[in-house]
């Protein structure tokens, strides 16, 4: 088994942290004090992340992506977890779904997002539809050779950006022997479209800047050339390429707890109380210990993930292991490490409140950390009938 | 077009190692970089080529073992081939013994244009590039801060102290490059991968024709007899304003010979 990483993977790898020091970190404050990345900087980062290469990099390169395989996205995402999210977003990973575009849609929506002249979000939750994405209201009726599209999706990030949306809707009920079961199809819609309205949503603890939004459908008429893969069988389409985007959420984590980790590093081996370096405490020392052990068991986990991913054995229960220990890692490497600054941690002056904060919904969005053990746990039952 | 450029790989200065107590040289047993003061003339480079429409960059680069660390940064940027020059009897090698290897090296491309760093930023030395020029028996011009090139000529713009010179030269010329004078380009992640495959040529000085004695530390003209701590900086003049500090300032200015 090999742990080490390619000459290419560490250029990378590189190369994303010097693309992160220059174009992004400098710009961390302004966001965070406004709440807004402005719109001449999100082109202006767009601009350098296309002209270095590294926009949509997850893409295929023969689709003008970066052509990164799983594992060496992995590194790259955790290189721009160093930083916050509203400006690593900017740097565009457009959903791997996307891959699922046949005919027009490639021209229409694939190719133009991996060159940056569109930005696609993707909508599944709604106000009574999360955790149980099944239980959707939000459907769309065929009609002739259009489908007409009625609900309200919500905590929608960055449609603010987007210009488009991959939206999953109910398309019909079928029976089975535990009782009705919603048909889901997934479709892409353009924001002007008729009927399709995006409004602000909340504001958010985590991820300043970093924005979610209302769409609401209003019987929005969109052509049947519009569906993304097969009437109802949308969650299909999903299984087949969301599973990039767990590992996407883990990796992040696994750069916050980096940055978390040197930060408290740094003040243990140079603060002074009682006569002494704070690091000279157990007290303290250990807290370092338990965060770097808890830190490389997420790593490890991530990147077996994102191995058997490029490997095509990745399982539901591998990637949701992975989610569920690097973000909970998270959870405990950024308050540890504010607790070994004391009350320097909590103040912004320190990029430490900000990724405690920014952690929290890490556990939340792309399925709970709940539903992350109900994944697992099913895998495991689920062959013995229980 | 074809442009050369001397690239150097030198230790990570984040992690530079240590000095080898014997020859009071660095020791160059950690993976090498390319030095940021070269990142200038590649992205120099390839500006030049890209502007010309057709041509390649060609880097060249002596370092010890074949390492190509460095190298492939380069490469990756954008350069098309590279050559790398090793030898053990190249340990030692004073700026002018350096020159004579590259100056070789570079010769074998016949380029229409050589680019180098003004200094490299381990050593110092900041004569390679003009050295360069005389053994190839080329006009050398120094602290560029842009180049192009029209109806086969070299126009250069020169930084001096004052402001900067407009020189025209034919070609083919050595031209040092000015640090921070343009922006190198971020290794592409297309370019990282397409860098592997990239032709790197390995030379040794039989290769090259060198007299082993005319390099390393048989040919060296200079020997380190010491190295010292810089002395700590000390605490500057502090001048409390009574209401003529400014004057005082403009008088310690004028001293320097700055106003
Ligand atoms: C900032 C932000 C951005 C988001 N961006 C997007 C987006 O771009 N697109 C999108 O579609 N969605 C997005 N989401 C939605 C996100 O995926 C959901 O919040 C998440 O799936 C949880 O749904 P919920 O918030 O409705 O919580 P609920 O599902 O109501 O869960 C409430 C609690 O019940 C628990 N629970 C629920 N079911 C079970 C179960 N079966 N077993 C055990 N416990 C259970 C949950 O774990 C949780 O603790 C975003 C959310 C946030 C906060």
């Amino acid at each position: 088994m090999d742990f080490g990483l390619t000459d290419e993977q560490e250029m990378i790898v590189d190369t994303v942290r010097a693309f992160v020091a220059r174009e992004l970190v400098p710009h961390e404050n302004q966001v965070e004090a406004t709440g807004v990345v402005a719109p001449e900087l999100v082109a202006e980062i767009t601009q350098k992340a296309l002209a270095a290469g590294i926009y949509a990099a997850n893409m295929p390169a023969e689709l003008g992506g970066g052509g990164l395989d799983n594992l060496t996205m992995a590194m790259v995402d955790r290189a721009f977890g160093f930083t916050q999210y509203a400006l690593h977003y900017i740097v565009a990973r457009p959903s791997n779904i996307l891959q699922a575009c046949q005919g027009a849609q490639v021209d229409d929506y694939l190719l133009p997002t991996i060159s940056g002249e569109r930005v696609d979000c993707l909508a599944m939750s709604e106000p009574d539809a999360g955790s149980d994405v099944r239980g959707m209201s939000c459907k769309a009726t065929r009609d002739g050779d259009h489908y007409v599209i009625k609900g309200t999706k919500h905590f929608i990030s960055h449609a603010d950006l987007a210009d488009y949306v991959i939206l999953f809707v109910a398309t019909g009920e079928e029976e089975t022997a535990r009782g009705p079961k919603k048909l889901i199809s997934s479709f892409l819609v353009d924001f002007d479209t008729p009927g399709v309205e995006v409004v602000p949503g909340y504001n958010c603890v985590s991820n300043r800047g970093y924005h979610n939004m209302i769409i609401n459908f209003d019987n929005a008429r969109v052509p049947a050339s519009k569906l993304l893969g097969e009437e109802h069988r949308g969650f299909d389409v999903a299984n087949e390429w969301l599973g990039a985007t767990r590992l996407q959420v883990a990796a992040i984590s696994l750069g916050r707890a980096d940055r978390a980790l040197s930060v408290a590093t740094e003040w243990a081996a140079t603060r002074e109380q009682f006569g002494q370096k704070i690091g000279k405490f157990q007290g303290v020392s250990f807290k370092l210990a338990d965060m770097t052990t808890k830190l490389t068991e997420a790593e490890m986990m991530t990147y077996r993930a994102a191995w058997k991913m490029d490997q095509n054995t990745m399982t539901d229960g591998d990637a949701a292991m992975a989610k569920l220990s690097a973000t909970e890692m998270l959870q405990f490497v950024s308050d540890e490490a504010i607790q070994i600054l004391g009350g320097m941690g909590l103040m912004d002056e320190l990029p430490l409140e900000r990724i405690w904060r920014d952690a929290r919904v890490d556990r939340i969005w792309d399925g709970t950390s709940e539903i992350q053990r109900h994944i697992i746990s099913r895998e495991i039952l689920r062959p013995l009938g229980a | 077009m074809k442009v050369v450029v001397c690239v150097k790989q030198i230790p990570d200065p984040a992690d530079p190692g240590a000095l080898d107590p014997e020859t009071n040289t660095l020791k160059r047993d950690t993976k090498l970089i390319l030095d940021e003061s070269d990142s200038y003339g590649v992205e120099m480079a390839l500006q030049l080529v890209d502007a010309a429409g057709d041509g390649e960059v060609h880097l060249v680069s002596m370092a010890a073992n074949n390492e190509v660390g460095g190298l492939r940064t380069a490469l990756a940027m954008g350069a098309s081939s590279a050559t790398i020059v090793s030898d053990d009897a190249l340990g030692g090698s004073d700026a002018l013994g350096t020159s004579k290897v590259l100056a070789a090296a570079i010769a074998r491309q016949e380029p229409d244009l050589v680019l180098a760093g003004t200094e490299s930023s381990d050593g110092y030395t900041g004569v390679v590039p003009e050295q360069v020029a005389e053994l190839m028996g080329l006009p050398s011009v120094t602290f560029a801060k842009s180049i192009s090139i029209e109806g086969g000529e070299a126009k250069i713009q020169r930084q001096t102290e004052a402001g900067y010179d407009d020189v025209e030269c034919p070609l083919p010329v050595v031209v040092s490059v000015t640090a921070g004078v343009v922006e190198p380009r971020y290794p592409s992640f297309k370019g990282i991968m397409a860098a592997k495959s990239k032709p790197v040529d390995e030379l040794d000085l039989d290769a090259l024709g060198i007299d082993a004695a005319q390099v390393g530390w048989a040919g060296a003209g200079q020997e380190i007899v010491a190295v010292d701590e810089a002395p700590a900086r000390e605490a500057g003049e502090v001048i409390e304003d009574d209401g003529d500090a400014h004057e005082r300032i403009v008088a310690f200015l004028d001293d320097l010979k700055i106003l």
